[in-house]
């Protein structure tokens, strides 16, 4: 049964066998973006003691408001596709999905367990490097082509934010590839074995710090969201869309939100890697499979995001560029220094 | 020596994690929102919400169409036409208030020296056509019957005060 199976799998055409990867990849994905909404609104309204969205269910069951994200998805994909006068109705419709298409991308290289990778690349942290750097367009050519001030401004003060914090979340990920000595995710993450100690975030403490906090910028959130704004510029560069061009957008920014929590989870946390390894518990938790670990990890991360919102006030626009250029490019340049003298003198318990 | 410990506080995000320490803990207190639909906010006995006119306990209905409540009314809300009756009691016979007009003020309660008009503590209703925002005497005189009890027990709590 399961031979044959095999073989049927094996008789496809490898695009076939690709797109079958990527739907299934991708469609738990946009599920997890759809309930990380639901989840947003229910811990930020929780934080400011108020429920949030608990009525719309199932067939009659409420769910503590499940069902509330399908009826929204439902609501914009019904709604009309505005596209403002004297826009650039090319550039206009294209924009969101260049925002979120490497927002999707970005997960072909990622290793959700031992083996279990789309395309396992030996240039992977280049890849996501490369790819996160690319949704950028998408918000300035939105900004541009929407032929509106605001969305203009938006789009301005997020290209210079996300372009600052770029370089910082890059210089984190230099420390990673420098203690890891490789550019393949799955290699960073073997790299980090042995006991929930030895993973990278312990040596790469500030590191960590900053790609978390750099993660947040680069993906538009509070409290750095001055690119959208509400109180300033309205909703920054998304003003002028609506329906499944706002969506888009949406999905993008959920998507972006969950593999930065991804990568840290990767990069810093060990991966799939079980916390309990090396010590005396590991052999009650040998069953539990690799994927269940990183998505916990994951999971702390994405909630982490959540918390920051509905704690902190929005930064402002040059504190923003104060704390990018003069406080987190300074802390990662020495801190990949001291890295790489570790590395160097084989620095005991990490790197020798 | 203060500018070095900021310097250190602000690098270890010291203010910050002290934020989240209490937005941590306001998670798990518990919350606020009434569920309205099941659950209802308490209310005032002196909450102004839809009109109503009252009757004597002997069927008379209070009213006497001095138009006091008419000229008070700082939204025009309130149209009052008046002639005598058979008997020759000075009577209404048209009293339209516009609730789109009405800001639901009290001062018709208030300045009106038989307690005739009263907003009662009904705030869920509703409209079915463009007309039907203006409520006429029938269905003030009906309103008045339905909660008469509650307005009457209401006023009597806050007679102290008035």
């Amino acid at each position: 049964m399961i031979e044959s199976m095999i073989a049927l799998w094996e008789s496809l055409p490898v695009i076939v066998q690709i797109l079958v990867k990527i739907v299934v990849i991708v469609v738990p994905l946009m599920i997890a973006v759809a309930y990380y909404t639901w989840l947003e609104r229910r811990v930020i309204g929780a934080m400011q003691v108020r429920i949030g969205p608990n009525r719309v269910g199932f067939f009659g069951f409420k769910l503590q408001g499940l069902g509330q994200p399908i009826a929204d998805a439902m609501k914009l994909m019904f709604k009309e596709i505005v596209i403002p006068t004297r826009a650039n109705p090319f550039l206009f419709v294209i924009a969101p999905m260049l925002t979120l298409g490497p927002a999707l991308a970005a997960w072909a290289v990622f290793p959700f367990d031992e083996n279990l990778v789309l395309a396992d690349i030996n240039a992977g942290l280049l890849y996501i490097l490369a790819l996160t750097s690319l949704a950028v367009y998408g918000v300035i050519i939105a900004g541009w082509s929407s032929n509106s001030k605001y969305a203009f401004l938006g789009a301005m003060r997020s290209a210079a934010q996300i372009v600052s914090y770029e370089i910082a979340m890059g210089f984190a990920l230099v420390g990673v590839l420098v203690a890891a000595g490789s550019l393949n995710l799955g290699d960073i993450v073997q790299a980090q074995a042995g006991s929930a100690v030895h993973w990278f975030w312990l040596p790469l403490f500030p590191l960590f710090m900053v790609y978390m906090i750099a993660g947040v910028a680069e993906t538009n959130r509070a409290p750095f969201d001055v690119a959208e704004g509400e109180s300033e510029i309205v909703a920054g560069f998304h003003v002028e869309y609506s329906g499944m061009t706002f969506a888009a957008f949406f999905l993008a920014e959920y998507a972006n939100m969950i593999l930065i929590s991804a990568l840290t989870a990767l990069m810093f946390w060990g991966g799939w890697l079980s916390p309990f390894e090396g010590t005396f518990f590991q052999q009650y938790f040998e069953w539990v499979p690799g994927i269940v670990w990183l998505l916990a990890k994951t999971f702390v991360f994405m909630v982490l995001l959540l918390w920051f919102r509905a704690t902190f006030p929005r930064y402002r626009y040059d504190q923003i560029m104060r704390l990018g250029w003069k406080v987190f490019i300074p802390i990662t340049i020495v801190w990949i220094l001291v890295v790489g003298l570790a590395v160097v003198y084989e620095m005991p318990w990490w790197f020798d | 020596m203060k500018a070095v410990t900021n310097y250190v506080k602000s690098l270890f995000l010291f203010e910050l994690l002290k934020g989240m320490k209490l937005t941590g803990k306001y998670f798990f207190r518990k919350k606020f929102t009434v569920l309205y639909p099941e659950q209802k906010a308490p209310v005032s006995p002196r909450f102004r919400g839809l009109h109503a006119q009252r009757r004597y306990p002997n069927g008379e209905e209070r009213c006497i169409a001095c138009k006091l409540c008419e000229a008070v009314c700082p939204a025009l809300a309130i149209t009052i036409e008046a002639e005598p009756r058979e008997d020759g009691q000075r009577r209404t016979t048209r009293y339209d208030i516009d609730l789109f007009k009405c800001i639901f003020c009290g001062f018709c309660e208030e300045s009106c020296p038989v307690d005739a008009i009263v907003e009662t503590r009904l705030y869920e209703y509703h409209f079915e056509s463009r007309e039907g925002s203006v409520i006429n005497k029938q269905k003030l005189l009906e309103n008045g019957e339905r909660f008469e009890e509650q307005i009457a027990a209401d006023r009597a709590a806050q007679a102290q005060y008035r």
